[in-house]
């Protein structure tokens, strides 16, 4: 039978959101406080949720252990505790929640091979968050 | 269509061990999960049953009958349980939070009159839950 499964994660970093392709001013009237030089952090909370049938000897739609460790070495080494802008991924790429939530879900789409990938959600903070599902309608 | 959804929190423990598997591959697989005299968790169900809205009572379902057949099915033969010794179904199965989600919607599912059922979810902790819709 075929379930799906969400594990929380968090990490922390700190992000500007600035475009070249806009005017200073504009820039400051997009993006408002955000567009602090200096930037500023978020404890991100990433949700990942996977699918697929029940393992009828583990019990599992995948060992928590393949899954854990995946997104520690691809996600949370990778952005926990690190300014956004300063990585390769973000040279040409504005680090807004949404552009961070395909990221990662294109990042587990091509490496994670043990289970489906069916959501990633990012909580910016308590107010604000994210849902990206490659494009699907997201299951409630 | 309206979605309701009813939350319950239930304390049980449990362990993960497969016979078929050799000691080292329970050990292996279930880490420390396998541990034989258990450990618990402070589950959090929530049942999300959808439904027309009856025009005379305003309702998609009786809550207080959808509580007595959650209190009686569920939380009356899980809460502050051994799920492995207890809880028959686990007597073949590994009480995973998959199969604790499997387990819980077959007992609702029959149960329920009118509302139809669309959605049990378990927490094992806040950081990790299973959604089981009663897909083959």
């Amino acid at each position: 039978m075929k379930a799906h499964l969400t594990r929380r994660y968090l990490f922390s970093a700190s992000h500007r959101l600035h475009s070249d392709d806009m005017s200073d001013e504009e820039n400051a009237a997009t993006y408002g406080k955000c567009n602090n030089p200096y930037g500023h952090g978020h404890n991100y909370v990433l949700g990942v949720t996977v699918s697929g049938p029940v393992d009828e000897k583990t019990g599992m739609v995948c060992n928590l252990v393949d899954l854990d460790g995946f997104v520690q070495v691809a996600i949370l080494d990778r952005f926990d505790r690190q300014n956004l802008n300063m990585l390769p991924e973000f040279t040409e790429v504005v680090p807004t929640t949404e552009n961070l939530s395909s990221m990662i879900y294109d990042i587990l789409q091509r490496g994670f091979t043990h289970a489906h990938l069916e959501t990633v959600g990012i909580e910016e903070t308590m107010m604000n968050s994210f849902e990206y599902a490659g494009g699907s309608e997201i299951r409630r | 269509m309206v979605y309701l959804t009813r939350k319950a929190e239930f304390a049980a423990s449990h362990y993960y061990h497969n016979p078929d598997f050799t000691a080292e591959e329970n050990r292996r697989i279930f880490g420390k999960c396998n541990n034989p005299n258990g450990h618990g968790h402070n589950y959090t169900l929530e049942v999300t049953v959808k439904g027309e809205v009856d025009p005379r009572s305003g309702f998609v379902v009786d809550l207080r009958q959808l509580k007595e057949v959650l209190n009686r099915e569920v939380l009356d033969a899980m809460d502050h349980r051994f799920l492995n010794k207890e809880v028959p179904e686990f007597s073949t199965r590994i009480p995973t939070t998959e199969n604790l989600a499997i387990a819980i919607w077959q007992r609702l599912a029959s149960k329920l009159q009118k509302a139809q059922l669309h959605r049990v979810r378990v927490y094992e902790t806040p950081d990790l839950f299973v959604d089981f819709y009663g897909e083959a």
